[in-house]
């Protein structure tokens, strides 16, 4: 099937469960929304989606995106895009050039590279910021350019970790409203990991408590 | 405050003062007599001539190059291999690297120079092992190795121990960078592992590490016990050149011999500029190189030949380091068998006499150094905690200063203040000269640690009534036990590999392992080079290992405590 698919994953750290089984479909374009206390393991089931699992844990299950199972994949090949609390900007990299740094090597020639992220910052608002320090930018500015770089990358799914915590309210839904349409126009399977009901109501989809 | 809250207060200063005026001094008396003013020996005027015999000299431009070469060559590579090998080892090696290096971080120079030349000499173990089954040699080859003009030899031994002390510093600046979650979002981009720490973790680090490397940059063009044993015969690197004349009987060479240690300073002053101007322009072409995309290159593979060649280096330091072992004990060992013909204590034994007085002294500088050493510092760092005044950039290159200043430019200066005293050649003198070394050294290994400690514990404590003294030797001191110990290993290595400190505070009369095992180098029996050879690694291994293994099981179950350290 088309999108993310977790079949019977669970996760056990040093040993001990602490999450699953789980059975999870996320469809192209929708969200599901996984809710629960911190220390659930909510943020470590992502972790185990792009590969990044930390070696205390361990993990059983399939997760298949687009029908390929991709848990034997090096985290740089599963095509992965994560969003985290942090926005996570490369600070010795100016905005343009984290921008660059996602754009996938196919894309050859710097005007045309050039040209991709000019038009990424305009769709974030930000039309001009190229060469702008990610240090000088606000709050709002460096959370649209993180999910722009994470796009920039192609992803086949992407994955949220309570990125609109850090946020101020007025910015946040403004923040997850930019989100969320920018998935659906990509038709991307979002998999969104919150304590935070009013993101899950925003998400408009599946919910799943832990 | 009290009385004593105010010594404390005093205590940087002091410390700064303690080893910031002997090299201004000392930097000062190199300059007059290089100008031909040091009225002592009947210098009175002010002139170029000692310039102009330095130039004179016949191997002058070759004596240049050389040194040149060498310091560049081997800061470059030893960079280049350390970087690789963090890249390619993050998060797999890195844990257990510490334990890996600690064996040649704690090696003298001198020591493992001596190793080298054994390992690779026309008569050395690398041409036995190949001999004769490959090469056919039934003697040893007739061609230079060891004090070959390209100063090849040099290089290497710089590199085996500067790779270790740079990966060590990148170690302790990956804390201040955010380096998992960044590399996670640089993979999920579709880097591997390698590409995404040289591209998001390396340009990051770098900056960090920045006064490390022109300390090895510095110490690599100037340094001389290594240039003796290895180093090209004649003419030899500037460095080892200058402290010829200032050792040779005709007093008037002392004014060329100060033209050249100025020289050296000019040079280091150069060449850490100019390295500073190639970062800005590898950082322009870096930037533009990862705004390109690639997600697996060259780079990948070029970490993973450093790595490789870091790791052969690190077991040419060890093979180095057994050839002197064997040695020790050897009956015979004739070319090209690849082990000695016997075994025997005999040559342990007919050097225990001199040895005995030498360890004493190593022993005894290594300890009042390292005790006085850690008193400042973390007398200091208690200082800077209670005030909370933290140190910055600033005083940290003031730290690094007797790092930088190559060590010929301001020691002989340093000997003359203390010869007008009376005070040369005394252990007094030698232990003050040691501290200039020591007391940089164990400063940078406590301070992070130290920093890194929960303020609250002190808080805590203080509310329970205990006075900042309580506070600071029942809580901060047993906190800080592991670094501390860790510190002293460091501050102990430091004193018993210095060389050109003991020489010229000692006025040569003050003979530690280090001097003697360089005395040695030219032309002493090999088994007699491989008891002091050994004996001069042996020392700062033991008390590195005493500092690790102690703690860590007592600590072992309250590692939370320690914090990173």
């Amino acid at each position: 099937m088309n999108g993310l698919e977790l079949a019977a994953v669970r996760i056990a750290l040093h040993g001990r469960p602490l999450l699953g089984p789980l059975d999870v479909r996320v469809r192209p374009g929708t969200t599901v929304t996984v809710m629960g206390p911190s220390g659930c393991g909510k943020s470590t089931l992502l972790a185990f989606i792009a590969g990044t699992l930390e070696p205390a844990f361990t993990a059983a299950g399939a997760v298949r995106i687009d029908g390929d199972d991709v848990l034997a994949l090096p985290p740089e090949r599963r095509h992965v895009g994560i969003l985290f609390q942090d926005d996570l900007l490369f600070p010795h990299l100016s905005v343009g050039d984290n921008l660059a740094f996602a754009l996938p090597r196919t894309l050859a020639g710097r005007a045309q590279r050039r040209a991709a992220v000019a038009q990424a910052l305009a769709e974030a608002d930000l039309a001009g910021f190229e060469g702008r320090d990610p240090a000088t930018l606000s709050g709002g500015q460096r959370a649209r350019v993180a999910l722009m770089r994470t796009l920039l990358a192609a992803p086949r799914v992407l994955l949220l970790d309570e990125p609109f915590n850090r946020l101020d309210a007025a910015l946040r839904e403004d923040f997850r409203r930019f989100v969320f349409d920018h998935a659906r126009e990509r038709s991307l399977p979002v998999l969104l990991v919150t304590h935070d009901a009013a993101d899950a109501a925003a998400a408009a989809g599946p919910l799943i408590e832990l | 405050m009290s009385e004593s809250g105010g010594a404390l207060r005093a205590l940087p200063a002091v410390t700064v003062l303690l080893f910031l005026l002997p090299v201004a001094a000392g930097v000062a008396g190199t300059l007059l007599p290089a100008f031909g003013y040091l009225p002592a020996i009947g210098g009175h005027a002010l002139s170029l001539e000692p310039w102009r015999r330095l130039i004179a000299y016949p191997g002058f431009a070759t004596s240049l190059g050389t040194t040149l070469f060498t310091g560049v060559a081997a800061t470059l590579v030893a960079v280049v291999l350390a970087a690789g090998f963090c890249a390619v080892a993050h998060g797999r090696l890195a844990r257990t690297a510490g334990a890996w290096m600690a064996p040649v971080l704690a090696t003298p120079h001198a020591a493992i120079a001596l190793g080298v030349a054994f390992l690779v000499a026309p008569s050395g173990w690398i041409a036995r092992a190949l001999s004769p089954w490959l090469t056919g040699w039934t003697l040893p080859p007739d061609f230079a190795t060891v004090g070959h003009r390209s100063g090849l030899a040099l290089v290497l031994a710089l590199v085996l121990k500067e790779v270790p002390y740079l990966v060590l510093m990148i170690a302790g600046a990956l804390h201040q960078v955010p380096a998992a979650a960044q590399l996670n979002v640089a993979r999920s981009l579709g880097y591997g592992r390698t590409e995404a720490w040289l591209k998001v973790v390396l340009p990051q680090v770098y900056p960090q590490i920045r006064l490390p490397v022109y300390a090895v940059l510095a110490f690599s063009l100037s340094v001389v016990d290594v240039a003796l044993i290895l180093g090209p015969g004649n003419p030899p690197t500037l460095a080892v050149l200058a402290m010829r004349w200032f050792a040779d009987a005709d007093i008037r060479f002392y004014f060329p011999a100060a033209a050249a240690a100025c020289l050296m300073l000019l040079i280091v002053i150069t060449a850490i500029a100019t390295w500073r101007g190639v970062e800005a322009g590898v950082a322009r072409l870096g930037r533009r190189w990862i705004a390109r995309g690639t997600r697996r290159g060259v780079a990948s593979l070029a970490a993973a030949a450093a790595t490789a060649l870091a790791v052969a280096g690190g077991a040419a330091s060890v093979l180095a380091i057994a050839g002197m072992l064997l040695w020790s004990f050897a009956t015979q060992w004739r070319f090209p068998a690849a082990l000695p013909d016997g075994w025997t204590f005999a040559t342990w034994a007919r050097q225990s006499g001199s040895l005995a007085a030498t360890t004493a002294t190593t022993l005894m500088l290594a300890l009042a150094a390292t005790v006085i050493a850690l008193a400042l510092a973390a007398g200091c760092l208690e200082n800077e905690a209670r005030t909370r005044r933290r140190a910055g950039t600033r005083s940290l290159w003031l730290l690094y200063l007797p790092l930088l200043v190559p060590q010929i430019a301001f020691l002989f200066g340093a000997q003359v203040l203390l010869i007008r005293t009376a005070q040369d050649g005394t252990f007094a003198a030698t232990l003050w000269a040691h501290l200039v070394f020591v007391v940089p050294y164990v400063f940078l290994s406590l301070a992070d640690p130290w920093r890194a400690v929960d303020p609250r514990y002190a808080r805590t404590a203080a509310s329970l009534g205990a006075s900042p003294w309580r506070v600071f030797l029942r809580v901060k001191l047993p906190l800080l036990r592991g670094p501390l110990l860790v510190a002293a290993a460091v501050g102990f290595a430091v004193s018993v590999g210095q060389y050109l400190a003991t020489l010229f505070a000692g006025n040569g009369r003050v003979a530690t392992l280090t001097t003697d095992a360089v005395a040695l180098a030219a032309g002493a029996d090999r088994r007699v080079i491989g008891v002091y050879a050994v004996l001069q690694a042996l020392l700062p291994l033991a008390v590195y290992l005493a500092a690790v293994l102690l703690p860590r099981r007592r600590l072992a179950q309250r590692t939370s405590a320690v914090g990173r350290a």
